[in-house]
């Protein structure tokens, strides 16, 4: 891909990170950081990725290792959120 | 399918985490983004499989391996974020973002591995960046999850020329960096992952248990700009989009947490080599103290016309958030004047508190935030502190060079009696001695928070 283009998305995506969270109350702090951590989980794409073009066992054998712990890092990540979010859901009654 | 098919579809995944984030800084929205979030990151994960790399082709080479792993995964991960208790979360929290640096820098190496003397000047230097950050994350992560779940001392933790040792490591950190770089060689990476793994454990360390949560969000933060050199590494997109979102927000997150804690972030991450030593002298002597039994809490509490609950994280630990609840029901049928001060850090991160206030469905509108409950106190005649210290202790406003000095605290000083509830005499989180428990206005009533609360329910009752 074009380097200014890499540059041009990298430098997007950093106001648009900074704006999106700009106005959030302390009260949504962790479920906002449990969030964030669940969304970094998507490494799991490239994980698998590697995996695909893996030539030897060492390869091969980390790129396992990555996905396991990139899925526990996605999927742990957006259940244990959901979870929290229940029970702010639960008190608006 | 198609390259532009598949660019499209890892574009819809990063609008998602967009709207995602978004929703997430709402408490109305917060749960849906949360689940548009999810469905993003399953497309994403979904259209990789029906992707042929150049050079491979469909079905993906190790489809078992690739599907075993990831049911492995899920094995691990929804147990775990299903089963864990919600005063535990934060350490979980931890763990997560440690493992997800640690797949980033497991995917950097092996991407190092493929490539050998193809890679490019700047693929490496991506790879480099990554192998980095994401074991930093990782061991870091570690140290902080051994703190929260008290496994190790949650104190600071300096040893003799700290300052020098870690700044020797960073040093050479970056010097075998630049060898990877010159050398392309596997053995100068693995010497980059170890040190990164050590200095990882470093930086963490001397941050003292209050801190920690700062800490998390700033390796979170730090994780998500590994995602984001991976995605130049691997030519993708969304890991570019969703990596930096993340990075970003997580630094403005981190930001927003230190300023809740009244302090800078350079103080947080090294205020432990800046601060001067605790005297911890005077506090090992015996002091008198002025002990109450449930029977004066509940005369005290009848009497009252305002009380102000300040829960902390000893009560959740005794689960007594029901228990709390049933008293402040009383009160109120009494005709009370109930409110909760709860510390925008009270629990174990920014917001735990209200997470585990809502679980026991105490009523939103009774949370009172710290900015509005402190012009309270001197109209408060009774103010309950359980099973918290450090964010009711004075001396984060009259004892510089304490490690908490500086934080916003709860001023229950000021209310004209103070109750405390605690197991023992020992102090909080942050390890500082509490000057409030000796004042001639307080009372403590010694136990555990959920078996004291229910036995002033009963004498209330009796009253």
């Amino acid at each position: 891909m074009e380097p200014m283009a890499i540059v041009s998305i990298f430098v997007l995506a950093v106001f648009v990170g900074f704006e999106v969270v700009s106005k959030v109350s302390s009260t949504l702090h962790t479920p906002l950081m449990s969030g964030a951590n669940a969304i970094h989980g998507v490494i799991l794409v490239g994980a698998i990725i590697v995996a695909d073009h893996s030539s030897t066992n060492l390869e091969l054998g980390l790129a396992v290792a990555a996905i396991v712990l990139a899925t526990i890092n996605m999927v742990g990540g957006f259940v244990v959120t959901d979870r929290m979010l229940e029970m702010f859901k639960g008190n608006k009654k | 399918m198609s390259r532009t098919l598949y660019d499209l579809v890892g574009l819809a995944a990063g609008v998602a985490f967009i709207l995602a984030l978004k929703g997430l800084s709402h408490p109305k929205t917060a749960r849906r983004g949360n689940l548009i979030g999810a469905f993003g990151a399953t497309l994403a994960t979904l259209v990789v499989f029906f992707y042929a790399n150049p050079g491979s082709s469909l079905p993906l080479n190790n489809l078992g391996w690739i599907l075993g792993a990831m049911v492995v995964g899920l094995l691990v991960g929804v147990p775990a974020a299903r089963k864990v208790q919600m005063t535990q979360m934060p350490q979980l929290v931890a763990l997560f973002n440690g493992v997800g640096g640690g797949a980033a820098a497991l995917v950097a190496i092996v991407e190092y591995l493929h490539l050998g003397a193809e890679a490019t000047t700047a693929e490496v230097v991506f790879t480099v960046f990554t192998v980095i950050v994401g074991c930093v994350s990782f061991s870091g992560s570690i140290i902080t999850f051994l703190k929260l779940q008290e496994l190790m001392t949650t104190r600071p933790v300096i040893f003799p020329a700290g300052r020098f040792i870690i700044a020797a490591t960073l040093v050479s950190v970056i010097g075998v960096g630049g060898w990877v770089v010159s050398s392309l060689g596997t053995t100068p990476l693995l010497v980059l992952a170890g040190l990164s793994l050590l200095f990882g454990v470093l930086f963490v360390l001397p941050v003292g248990g209050a801190d920690v949560p700062i800490v998390i969000s700033l390796l979170n933060a730090f994780t998500g700009l590994t995602v984001a050199a991976s995605g130049y590494v691997l030519d993708s997109v969304l890991l570019i989009i969703a990596g930096t979102l993340v990075g970003a927000s997580g630094t403005i997150l981190t930001r927003k947490m230190a300023e809740a804690m009244g302090r800078s972030l350079f103080g947080t991450l090294f205020g432990a080599f800046t601060a001067k030593p605790q005297d911890t002298s005077g506090s090992a002597e015996e002091r008198p103290v002025r002990s109450g039994s449930p029977d004066d809490v509940a005369i005290l509490l009848n009497y009252a016309r305002r009380v102000v609950i300040v829960p902390g994280f000893g009560l959740a630990v005794a689960q007594a958030q029901h228990t709390v609840r049933e008293l402040a029901d009383m009160l109120i049928a009494k005709g009370i004047d109930v409110a909760y001060g709860i510390h925008p850090v009270a629990g174990r991160m920014p917001g735990h508190m209200n997470v585990l206030l809502a679980e026991a469905n105490v009523p939103y509108e009774q949370l009172a935030e710290m900015d509005e409950v402190n012009p309270t106190f001197g109209q408060t005649d009774v103010a309950i502190v359980i099973g918290a210290n450090d964010v009711v202790n004075p001396a984060a406003q009259t004892s510089p060079g304490c490690p908490i000095y500086g934080m916003p605290i709860l001023e229950v000083n000021q209310a004209a009696n103070i109750i405390f509830l605690k197991r023992s005499m020992r102090p909080g989180f942050a390890g500082i001695e509490n000057e409030l428990l000796y004042d001639p206005k307080t009372m403590l009533l010694f136990g555990d928070a959920k078996a004291s609360l229910t036995k002033v329910v009963s004498a209330l009752k009796a009253l």
